[in-house]
Parts: structure tokens; sequence; C-alpha cells
């Protein structure tokens, strides 16, 4: 899926103030929008859209600098309408201290393997179902496919009890082997309708110059593929990285940032006032990672979907 | 320090473990005849990935399957029995939770793909800078944890008996207009209000996804068929639905999809904000409780192959598309 698939924007002879608004830093692949478009209208009506979506975020972030007592007794608009206006950064300062910190080391430490590994092993997997040929391709990639709708509660019981067996006793391997297996068929689905959709003479013409298949993957298809890792990889991480249950069942002796987060809470709610500071924190990173990689992220999802 | 170094060493242990067991195995095929090689090697490049889904998924599915048809397990009165496929088809709490696990599937895919497209839609014709901010506020929810939403809408629900300062938004909304709830929306299960309250915080979550996935698509529609409907005088909403929808249609197919899967498995949402209760429970919920509350594990496998024969439908569309591409091929 190269540039070459896009529109090309020379059919629609793009006016001069349509030409003005492109800018260099413009990304969009769009033909140049005409001002009429635009109308008050669909202004106000995306306003709209974008304000309720956000309500509950701005409720979390003004609820995050008030105290206990605050949060509990009155609603977070009012410090908009009036009432109570006491905002500190306490909140914060009490999470962080709480052994956030360290969860936080837990968290990447558990979500950086739990994301590289299924991709790895996923992409060789893809590869094969897309170029070569053997015995079972068909049903082994439906057998995956079927797997994607297995939900993971189903595994807890029998893979404690084969961790125990085979003396598996890392929390951390655990949980990357865990999280590796449940991401795999999503990673095997994306990423060979993305490998499976190259251009048959690029990996026919690196074959006839005598490169082999480890060659050919390595040099060849993992670079054109980057947009469908990147995808995959901001699906994997951001579930890994926001996983509760996994963590909960598998992990003994260290904390991830939710679990953190859950005790905070307490049994029945009354530090709700921390929780929101520590969500707050929890976001961070996935933000990061998302708009760090979002540019990949439509190009790696749609292949093979958009154009039949 | 410590921590850091060790979570490092850790992440290139792992990373590091599994780019070498890939190149020896390599390694090994290729010192083989060209016969063995060409015949072993696919199963080289499918076999790591194979197994970790065998042991991680199937063998769990297959363990479930038995355990579906028996009884007392683990004690001295295990036996095999129907009674559990009995339960499936006559428990009342059951039927509930797939009603209700019926309404989540109606209602989240259609709505997140409807906010999704109606974003998708109105963000295109703005200028890029304001396109892109208001596509980034949509998306951020995809960033929160299932728990951390919950908590985020308990700000939303939160109701106070009627007169007292609500913390809820929308309690106190109601309190506002001067018609106050008498009881809390997550309590309300007339007309399932409670479990469309819960919904609708997964349909917060998605849409944002919906969006990302339906605006590429709308920005892969050829401008000349929109242009040449609006030379013919159709208006914009005519545009929408005739020229736009058809061929935007396999995109929806996938995000609908995607989304339906995700909303069957559905868990932490009335986990956390209801565990289950006033009549929001869910077949996830359902399985949980019995298979770690009330350790009836036969019943809980029963639950889980009920869920997996629901999708079976989904993993035959999915099935069908990859042959469909196969052959085009």
């Amino acid at each position: 899926m190269s540039d070459a698939t896009k529109p090309t924007e020379t059919g629609d002879a793009p006016t001069p103030e349509a030409e003005a608004t492109t800018g260099p830093g413009r990304e969009t692949l769009a033909p140049p929008k005409e001002a009429s478009r635009s109308s008050w209208p669909v202004r106000i009506g995306l306003l709209a859209v974008v304000l309720i979506w956000m309500i509950p975020m701005i409720g979390l972030l003004v609820a995050s600098f008030r105290g206990s007592v605050a949060t509990r007794s009155s609603g977070w608009w009012t410090v908009f309408t009036g009432g109570e206006v006491a905002l500190s950064l306490d909140n914060y300062q009490r999470v962080l201290s709480d052994g956030m910190g360290e969860s936080f080391i837990n968290s990447l430490t558990v979500a950086v393997p739990a994301t590289v590994i299924p991709i790895l092993a996923a992409a060789f997997a893809a590869y094969a179902f897309s170029w070569m040929e053997f015995r079972g391709r068909e049903w082994l990639f439906v057998l995956f496919v079927g797997l994607l709708v297995v939900p993971l509660q189903v595994a807890f019981i029998p893979l404690t009890r084969l961790f125990i067996d085979l003396g598996v006793q890392s929390d951390f391997i655990k949980v990357w082997l865990a999280h590796t297996g449940f991401g795999m068929p999503l990673a095997v689905y994306i990423l060979r309708n993305y490998i499976g959709s190259l251009p048959r003479e690029v990996i026919e013409s690196a074959r006839v110059d005598g490169a082999s298949h480890f060659q050919t993957f390595w040099r060849l298809i993992m670079p054109l593929s980057v947009p469908a890792l990147a995808a995959f990889a901001i699906f994997q991480f951001l579930w890994t990285w926001n996983d509760f249950l996994v963590a909960l069942v598998f992990m003994v002796n260290n904390e991830v940032v939710t679990v953190t987060l859950a005790e905070l809470v307490g049994s029945r709610g009354q530090d709700w006032h921390l929780l929101t500071a520590g969500a707050f924190i929890t976001m961070v990173v996935p933000l990061i990672v998302f708009f760090g990689l979002q540019r990949f992220f439509i190009r790696g999802l749609t292949a093979g979907s958009v154009k039949g | 320090m410590g921590n850091v170094i060790s979570g490092l060493t850790a992440i290139v242990l792992g990373v590091g473990g599994v780019l070498v067991l890939f190149w020896g195995l390599n390694y090994l095929v290729e010192r083989m005849s060209k016969k063995q090689e060409e015949l072993l090697k696919p199963y080289v490049f499918i076999g790591p990935a194979l197994l970790v889904v065998g042991v991680f998924l199937l063998y769990p599915s297959i363990v479930t399957f038995i355990d579906s048809f028996r009884t007392n397990i683990g004690t001295a009165d295990e036996a095999w029995t129907l009674e559990n496929y009995q339960f499936l088809f006559t428990d009342a709490t059951l039927r509930d939770s797939f009603i209700n696990n019926f309404i989540w599937i109606l209602l989240v895919p259609a709505g997140a793909v409807a906010i999704g497209l109606l974003v998708a839609v109105l963000a295109d014709r703005l200028a890029p800078t304001w396109e892109k901010v208001s596509k980034s506020l949509i998306f951020m929810p995809m960033a929160v944890s299932f728990v951390g939403a919950s908590t985020i809408w308990m700000f939303i629900y939160t109701w106070r008996v009627p007169g007292e300062p609500q913390i809820g938004l929308l309690p106190a909304i109601f309190q506002g207009l001067g018609n106050p709830m008498d009881t809390p929306i997550l309590q309300n299960s007339s007309f399932r209000l409670n479990t469309i309250a819960l919904l609708v915080v997964m349909i917060w979550l998605q849409a944002g996804f919906a969006m990302v996935l339906l605006s590429a698509a709308i920005k892969n529609v050829p401008e000349d068929t929109i242009e040449a409907a609006r030379i013919d005088g159709a208006s914009e909403i005519q545009i929408f639905w005739r020229v736009t929808v058809p061929q935007i249609a396999s995109t929806i197919v996938v995000v609908t999809t995607t989304i339906l899967i995700l909303v069957l498995k559905v868990f932490d949402i009335p986990r956390v904000m209801t565990s289950g209760n006033f009549n929001t429970n869910v077949i996830a919920n359902v399985y949980f409780n019995l298979e770690f509350t009330a350790r009836q594990t036969g019943r809980a496998s029963v639950v889980v192959v009920a869920l997996i024969v629901l999708t079976l439908p989904f993993m035959y569309i999915n099935i069908k598309r990859f042959r469909a591409q196969e052959a085009m091929r």
C-alpha cells in the first residue's frame, strides 16, 4: 500500500482560495475543501458532539484537583458556578507517593514486551499465511479467526494450573505469555490483512533475486508493514496498559497501575478524589503512544477492507 | 533506580529471547536439505504463534467444553451430566443476562458507528486544524481503561436523595429542572434504563475508534463521484446516503464486527459500576461469578460454550471475507 493508491488531487483543479489553505503541514489525503461546505450548522453540530464527549473528561480533570470532602459533598461543576473553589495538587502528590511510581515501571515492563512479542510472532505467521504454500494453511487461519471471539476468562483456571505444573514463577513471564496468547488472533488477523495486500510482484522479485524467506521477511515485509505493525501496537499497548483482570489473576508479587488504582479506591469508594488524579496519571502513557503512532493507524487497519 | 534497571533487563531479555528463538529455528531449518526446508519452513514461521494460541486459547476452550458436561469437578463426586445444559436453558438470571447482552450488541456497535460517522462527516468539512482537534478529542476516551471509565461516569450517574446536593451531573440536571429522580439511574431497571446507562459508557469509549476508521474511508471516496452527484442537483444528505455510504460499506462492516466482538465479552463496566445487580448482569460476569464465587465450574463452562456458539455467525462472516480476499489475489 504505497502512496500510489491515494486519490490524486489533480482531477478537480483546486481553486486558488483552497490552494492557499493547503499549508505544508497538512497531512490529510483529501482534496482541498471548498469554503462553502463548512457552514455554521456543521460547526455548531460538531461542537455539540465534542462538548458532550468532553464533559466526563472535564469532570474528571476538575475533580482531580478537589479534596476528599468537596468531592463527596458537592458536584465538580460547582467550581464553575461559584461554589467552593479550593483546588490543589494534593491528590497527585499523594497518588505518586503511594507506590504509583513503582507500579508505573511495572506497567511498562509488562506492556512493552507484551506488545512487541505478539507483533513479532504474528508478523512471521502472517507472512507464512500470505506468501507461503503449505498444508492446512486455510484451516489454520480459520482457527485464528475463530479464536478472536473466545473470552479470555476461559483461560484463567486451566492456565493457573498449567503455570504451577510447569513451575513458571515469574510474574512478568506469566503476564507476557498470557497477553501474547490473548492478543495473537487479532494480531494475526490485522497483519495478514495487510501483508496479504502487498503487491505480489515485489515479493516475487525478491525471491527471484535469491533472497530466502527469512531475508525477504526482514528486509522487505517488515519495513513495508510499518503501518499495520503500528496499528496493532496501539491496540495491544492500550489493552495491556489498561488491563486489570489479567494482572489481577497472574501477578502475585508485583503491582501494575490499574491494580494500584483499584486499591486506592478502597472497598467503599471513599478515596474517589485520589482515583481521579490516578486515572489522569495512567492516561498519559497511552495518549503519548497513540498520538505518536496515529498517522500509521488508519493505513494499517484499513488495508484489504477499504480497497476490496 | 533498581526497578528501572530490572525492568529494562526484563524487557531486553523477553524481546531478545523471542528474536533468538526465530533466528535459531530458521538457522536449523536452513541447514536441512532443500526439500525438507521447503516443507518445514512455513511451520517454523507460524509455529510460535500457533503454540501460544494453542496453549492460551484453544486448550482452555477444549477444557471448558469438556467441563460443560461434568459436575462437581475436582471433588470425589465428579461425574458426567447434562444438568449444566438444563441450567443454561432454564435459569432465569441467565436468561436475563442474555437479554442484556443482546441489548448491548444491538445498541453499542450501532451507536458507536453512528456517532463516529457523524463526527467523521462533519469534521471533514472543517479547516484541517479544527478537524484534527475535534477528532483527537473524540478519540481521547480510547486511552482510558474500562475501570477508569467506570469511575469517570460515576461523576455523571451518582445519585443522592432528592433535595440534597447532587454530586452526579445527570441527577443534578433533573433536580435543577425541578423534576428530581426518585431512584438512582443505575438501580432503575424499568425499560432496562440502567443497562442503557452502562452501555453509553462503552459507546463513549468506542466512538473514537469507529470515527478514525470511517473518516479514513470517507477520505478515500473519489471526489468526482460526489461532484457528479452535486452537479446532478443532489442535496448533501442525498449525497451522503446514496454516494458516500455505499462506498464505505465494507469499512462499516469491519468496524461493526470489531466492536461487536468486544461487546460480546463485556465484563469490566457492569462489574465495576453495578456488580451486575439490578438486572444489569451480562454473560461474562455470570461466568465470573459461577467460576470464582460459586465455584461451579460445570455451570460456568456451559455459559462460555453458549457465548462461543453465539459468536459463530461472526466467525463465519470473517472466514467468508478471508476466502473472498484469497480468491481476488
